[in-house]
C-alpha cells in the first residue's frame, strides 16, 4: 500500500510540473544553473594577496629593517646599578661593604633573623629538600601547605586560604580568575603595580578613581547606576568590584573602609582587599585592617595578602569564604600553571604565624616607633613626610620639585648616599617610570621594624635632618 | 619509521617525532563518552535545581544574594559535572621529599569527591613518575641539601625587599654570573618564579607595534606575557616550519594591519620541550627561518635545561648550535635544579636592559637564598666543578631512562606521542572514564602518575604523562612497566596500530589565526 501511495504522490508531481506556467521553470532553470556555478568557481581571495609580484616581495623582505631587541641603557642609570648587599638583610646590614642600620627593608615584625623561624625551616628542608618540582595539581601539594593554608585561615578568621608561590602573583592572578571581559572594576589611583598588572590581565573596564577619595567613587558609582538603569539586561550580568588596599605602598595611608562598606551594600559591588603592608601590622593582634576597624571579615569578599613582609618569608596568600577562594584552585593562573611554594618557606611562614600569635604586643610596640619617628622627622626643611603616622612604611618626599623627574632623583640619591655614608641603610622607591598609570612623585622609602631600638630611631631622623641641611640648601 | 630531516644539513642527528592518529572507533567512543556525561550532568543539575538532590556546592552569602553572580552557571557545568567524579586524581598530597619514590597521604571521600578526609594513614614508597624531577636534585640529603642548610642559617629564608631596592644579595650575583657560564652566554638574570619570568619580561621586551608569532601549544605564563604586552600575536600550528614562514613572510611583506606600516621587531616564542606533548622543537630550523626574516628568538627551556644534550645544557646542546644564535634564552630552576625560579640569559645589553625595565627587578621580591644555594650547588654538579661525574651521570642516566622507556612502551602498544628523546612520556588514554580509572588503578599498585584532561588537552586527546628522572633506576621502571602493561590490558588502552604518521606529511591549512588587543 505504501509502494502505491508513493507512485500517486510522484504521478502528482510530474502532473504539477507539467502544468506550471512557463516564466515559473524558466526562473527555477536559471536559479539552478547559477547555483551549480557557484559550486564549480574558484574561492573569491581577498585582494591584497595577489597584488605583489614574487620579486616585489623579496624585496620588502630584504629592505626591511628591525629595531635592535632592545635599547642600549645607559652606564649611570639610577636604576642598573644595585646595592649589594654581602650576608643576610637583617637589622644590621652590610651594604656596598659598609655596615649600616637597615631601614630600607620591609623585615617589619624583625622575623627574617628569628632563630625559632629558621630552626622551623631547616627541619622542614631536612625533611623535604628545596624544590616540590611540581605545580598544585601534580603532586605538588605537601601537607605543610595545606597546614600553611589552614592556619592562616584559622589567624583571619576566614573560611579558607590558598597560598601562592610568588607575592605579585597573588593579587596579579586573583584579580582575572573572577573579573572577566565586560565586568567593572573600580580602583583607587595608588593602586600598586600588581594590582594593575592583575586588571591589565583581566580585561576588564578600570574606572580610577582618586585616592581614598570615597565622594568621587560615589561618583563614578552613581554614574554606572544610571548607565544601567538605560541596559537592565546587560547591567544583571556585568560583575562589579572595588579593589583597595589596605595600607598603601605608594603613599602610606589607609582607606576608609567602613565608608567602602556601606558603599558596597549600597550599590552592590564587591570588594577586594589587598593587604601586603597591613597584614601583621595594623589591628590588636594583627589580623590588618578589617581588625583595626573593628569589621566583620565576612563583609569583605577577598582579602589577598603576601608574606613577604611581615612573615619575612617568600609567596602570598588569599583568604576569604570557600565559595570565592576555592574558585582559585582551577582559575588562579598563578596557582595552576607554577610549582608549589618550597616547604621550607612554607614552614618559615608557619612558625612567623606562630610568634604572631603568641606575642600580639609586638604589633603595639611596632606602631609606638613608627609613630615615634613620625613625629620626629616632621619639620625637615625640604622633606616631607608622607603617610600615617602608623604605617611602617613611609615615604620622604622632596617639598619643592627642582624641574624634571630626574633632578629629583639625583637628589635624592644624595640624601641616600649621605646617609649610607653614616650607616643608616636606605633607598629610594623604584618604580617603572614608563608603566605606572600614575606614577607617584619620586620619594625615600623608610622602613620601621621591631628590631630597632629608639636611639636608632632618633638618629637616623636626626641624619636625615642633616642630610637634607646639607644637600638641599 | 625514522624521520631524518635533511633541509642543508641542519640537523646533525635523527630527529625521530611521531603523533600516531586517533584511531576512528576511538574517537567515536570517546564522543560517545562525553555526551552521556553531559546528558547525566544536566540530568544532575535539574535534579539538584528542584531540590531532589542535596546540592554541595559553596553558596553565595545571605547578605549578598541580590549581588550579581559571581560565577555564570554553565562555566562551571564542566567543572560540577566532570571535574568532580574524578577530583582525586589531582591534588594527592605528599609528605616526603618529591624523589625516585614518595610518600602520600591517604584521603578517601564518602560523598564522591565533594569533600575528602585523611584517614591518617600514609602509604609509603610510590613510584613517583609525576614530579618534574628529571635529574635527581630533590634530595634531602647531600652536598645541595648541606649547602641550603648553612646558607639558609647564615641568610634566613627570605629577603623582604626588591632587587632594585635592597634585595640584591652577593649571593644572586653569584648565581646569575654561574648561570651565564652554565649556558655559555654574557649574562643572566635570575626570578623567583618561572611564570612570573615569563609574564613579567615579554611585556618589557615587546610593546605595541611589535608582532609575537607564538606556537599553539605554548604554556600559559608565554600566552599571558605576550598578552599583557600589547603586541600583535599570531599563532603558528605547532612545531610547523611552513606555517612559521608562510606568517613571517606575510608579516614583513604586508606590516601593521591596516595601516601598512612596517612592524618594529618580530619575536617568535618557543619552548624546548612541550610538557603535553613531549615533543622537541625544531631549533636549527627556526634559527635559520630567524636569521632570514631577521627576527629575534625567545626560547623557553622550563622542561629542556639539563634534560637535554650530552652535557645537560638543553636544547641548544642538544642540536650542536650556538647559544648566540638565540637571543633570548629563558628557564626555570624547578624542574631539573630541584629548586624554584627562573633566568634569562643573553647578550650584555639585554640583561641590562632587563635588569632596569623588568617589572620583576622594580617590584617583586627577589628570590630566597637558600633556594639560591641550591641552584648553585646543583649547576656547579652538573657541570662537573664539584669534582665528581655525578652530574654527568645523571644526564647519562636520564638519557638512559627516556629511550628505554619509550621503546618499551611502544613495543607494548600503546600510542606514545613526542620526541624519542624527550623525558616526558605522554600515553594516550582519550576516554573520560579511563582518565580517572588509569590514575586510581596505577595508585592501587603503588605507582604514581599524571593524568591530563580537557582543558589542558583537546577534549579527546586525554593523556597520562610520565616524567621520567635520573633517580629511577631500572628495576624502578620495569616495576613501573610490568603495572601499566597491566593496567594497559584491563583498560584496553593498546590502540596502537604501529602507523606512524611523519609529521612533515601532515596536511598543512592555510588558515592563520591572529589576536590583537583591544
Amino acid at each position: 500500500a505504501a509502494g502505491v501511495g508513493q507512485q500517486w504522490v510522484l504521478v502528482e508531481m510530474v502532473q504539477a510540473f507539467y502544468e506550471a506556467p512557463a516564466y515559473h521553470l524558466i526562473l527555477e532553470g536559471i536559479l539552478i544553473l547559477w547555483i551549480i556555478r557557484l559550486l564549480f568557481s574558484k574561492t573569491y581571495k581577498l585582494q591584497e594577496r595577489s597584488d605583489l609580484t614574487l620579486k616585489e616581495k623579496e624585496e620588502l623582505i630584504e629592505e626591511w629593517q628591525p629595531e635592535p631587541l632592545v635599547p642600549p641603557v645607559p652606564k649611570d642609570h639610577p636604576a642598573l646599578n644595585y646595592n649589594i648587599v654581602s650576608g643576610p638583610p637583617t637589622h644590621i646590614i652590610t651594604v656596598n661593604g659598609k655596615e649600616c642600620i637597615n631601614f630600607a627593608s620591609f623585615n617589619f615584625l624583625g622575623l627574617l633573623n628569628n632563630e625559632k623561624v629558621k630552626s622551623a625551616a631547616q627541619a622542614s628542608l631536612k625533611k623535604y629538600g628545596v624544590g616540590t618540582c611540581g605545580p598544585r595539581g601534580f603532586y605538588g601539594t605537601f601537607d605543610v601547605h595545606l597546614e600553611l593554608e589552614e592556619r592562616l585561615a584559622k589567624f583571619m578568621r576566614t573560611e579558607e586560604a590558598i597560598i601562592y608561590s610568588y607575592g605579585f602573583a597573588t593579587i596579579a592572578s586573583a584579580i582575572p580568575a573572577y573579573s572577566k571581559r565586560g565586568d567593572i572594576v573600580f580602583v583607587d589611583e595608588a593602586a600598586c603595580f600588581a594590582i594593575q598588572k592583575g586588571l591589565q590581565a583581566s580585561r576588564s573596564n578600570i574606572k580610577l578613581f582618586k585616592h581614598n577619595d570615597m565622594a568621587d567613587l560615589e561618583r563614578l558609582l552613581k554614574e554606572q547606576e544610571t548607565e544601567d538603569q538605560k541596559n537592565p539586561r546587560k547591567a544583571r550580568v556585568t560583575r562589579r568590584f572595588i579593589v583597595v588596599e589596605g595600607l598603601y605602598m605608594n603613599t602610606g595611608d589607609i582607606c576608609p573602609l567602613p565608608e567602602l562598606i556601606k558603599l558596597k551594600y549600597k550599590y552592590k559591588v564587591r570588594i577586594f582587599l589587598e593587604e601586603s603592608l597591613s597584614f601583621g601590622v595594623l589591628g590588636e593582634h594583627g589580623r590588618g585592617i578589617t581588625e583595626h576597624f573593628g569589621i566583620n571579615i565576612d563583609d569583605i569578599d577577598l582579602i589577598s595578602a603576601n608574606m613577604e613582609h611581615s612573615l619575612a618569608s617568600i609567596g602570598g596568600f588569599c583568604c576569604g569564604r570557600s565559595f570565592i577562594i576555592d574558585h582559585q584552585r582551577l582559575s588562579g593562573q598563578g596557582y595552576c600553571f607554577s610549582a608549589s611554594l618550597p616547604p621550607l618557606l612554607a614552614a618559615a611562614a608557619i612558625e612567623a604565624l606562630n610568634i604572631m600569635e603568641d606575642n600580639p604586643d609586638i604589633f603595639q610596640t611596632l606602631r609606638a616607633k613608627c609613630e615615634r619617628i613620625h613625629k620626629a622627622l616632621q619639620g625637615i626643611s625640604g622633606l616631607q613626610v608622607v603617610g600615617e603616622s602608623f604605617s611602617p612604611a613611609l615615604h620622604l618626599q622632596l617639598e619643592e620639585s627642582c624641574g624634571s623627574r630626574e633632578n629629583d632623583v639625583k637628589l635624592l640619591k644624595r640624601v641616600v648616599d649621605y646617609c649610607m655614608n653614616s650607616g643608616i641603610a636606605l633607598t629610594q622607591a623604584r618604580y617603572l617610570e614608563k608603566e605606572e598609570k600614575c606614577l607617584p612623585p619620586p620619594s625615600i622609602r623608610v622602613v620601621i621594624t621591631v628590631e630597632q631600638t629608639e636611639q636608632e630611631l632618633d638618629r637616623a631622623a636626626s641624619l636625615l635632618k642633616e642630610a637634607a641641611q646639607s644637600v638641599l640648601n | 619509521i625514522n624521520h631524518i630531516v635533511h633541509n642543508g644539513g641542519l640537523y646533525k642527528r635523527p630527529f625521530n617525532e611521531a603523533f600516531e592518529e586517533t584511531p576512528m572507533l576511538v574517537a567515536v567512543l570517546t564522543y560517545v563518552g562525553y555526551g552521556v556525561l553531559t546528558l547525566f550532568g544536566y540530568l544532575r543539575d535539574f535534579m539538584r535545581q528542584w531540590k531532589i538532590e542535596k546540592c554541595q556546592n559553596a553558596t553565595e552569602r545571605e547578605e549578598q544574594k541580590d549581588f550579581v553572580p559571581l560565577y555564570q552557571d554553565f562555566e562551571n557545568f564542566y567543572n560540577r559535572n566532570l571535574y568532580m567524579r574524578i577530583r582525586d586524581s589531582w591534588n594527592r598530597p605528599i609528605c616526603s621529599v618529591p624523589g625516585a619514590k614518595v610518600d602520600m597521604m591517604e584521603r578517601v571521600s564518602h560523598d564522591y569527591n565533594w569533600t575528602f578526609t585523611y584517614t591518617g594513614r600514609v602509604i609509603k614508597d610510590i613510584i613517583n613518575m609525576g614530579s618534574y624531577n628529571y635529574l635527581g636534585f630533590a634530595q634531602n640529603a647531600g652536598a645541595c641539601q648541606e649547602a641550603a642548610a648553612k646558607v639558609l642559617s647564615q641568610y634566613g629564608a627570605g629577603v623582604c625587599s626588591t632587587r632594585q631596592e635592597m634585595g640584591n644579595l652577593d649571593k644572586h650575583e653569584e648565581l646569575e654570573k654561574l648561570v651565564a657560564r652554565f649556558l655559555g652566554v654574557e649574562s643572566a638574570m635570575a626570578y623567583g618564579m618561572g611564570f612570573a619570568t615569563n609574564s613579567m619580561n615579554i611585556p618589557a621586551l615587546v610593546g605595541k607595534g611589535c608582532l609575537i608569532l607564538s606556537d599553539e601549544l605554548n604554556h600559559a605564563s608565554l600566552v599571558l606575557g605576550a598578552r599583557l604586552s600589547g603586541a600583535t600575536i599570531r599563532i603558528f600550528k605547532h612545531n610547523n616550519m611552513q606555517s612559521l614562514e608562510k606568517l613571517l613572510k606575510d608579516a614583513i611583506v604586508h606590516g601593521q594591519p591596516r595601516t601598512r606600516r612596517p612592524w618594529k621587531k618580530i619575536l617568535i616564542l618557543v619552548e624546548g620541550i612541550y610538557s603535553m606533548e613531549g615533543s622537541i622543537v625544531r631549533l636549527p630550523e627556526v634559527i635559520a627561518l630567524k636569521k632570514k626574516y631577521k627576527s629575534y628568538l625567545y626560547l623557553d627551556e622550563a622542561h629542556s635545561i639539563g634534560a637535554l644534550g650530552p652535557s645537560g645544557r638543553g636544547v641548544v646542546e642538544y642540536f650542536g648550535l650556538s647559544p648566540e644564535d638565540v637571543d633570548v634564552m629563558m628557564g626555570t630552576f624547578t624542574k631539573s635544579f630541584g629548586a624554584a625560579g627562573g633566568y634569562i640569559g643573553g647578550k650584555k645589553e639585554l640583561i641590562d636592559y632587563l635588569r632596569t625595565y623588568s617589572h620583576s627587578a622594580a617590584y617583586a621580591t627577589s628570590m630566597s637564598p637558600p633556594v639560591v644555594e641550591q641552584i648553585i650547588t646543583s649547576v656547579k654538579c652538573i657541570m662537573g666543578e664539584d669534582g665528581t661525574t655525578v652530574g654527568e651521570a645523571r644526564v647519562q642516566q636520564l638519557a638512559e631512562n627516556t629511550r628505554y622507556f619509550r621503546r618499551r612502551l611502544k613495543e607494548m602498544g600503546f600510542i606514545i606521542y613526542g620526541n624519542e628523546d624527550s623525558p616526558v612520556v605522554p600515553l594516550m588514554l582519550y576516554m573520560p572514564a579511563k582518565i580517572g580509572a588509569f590514575g586510581r588503578e596505577m595508585l592501587k599498585r603503588n605507582i604514581g602518575v599524571v593524568v591530563v584532561g580537557f582543558p589542558a588537552t583537546p577534549i579527546i586527546e586525554s593523556r597520562a604523562r610520565f616524567c621520567l628522572s635520573a633517580a629511577h633506576t631500572k628495576e624502578m621502571l620495569d616495576t613501573a612497566l610490568k603495572e601499566i602493561n597491566e593496567v594497559g590490558d584491563l583498560l584496553q588502552l593498546k590502540y596502537s596500530r604501529r602507523r606512524l604518521v611523519p609529521l612533515l606529511d601532515r596536511p598543512f591549512d592555510e588558515t592563520t589565526y591572529e589576536e590583537t588587543e583591544d
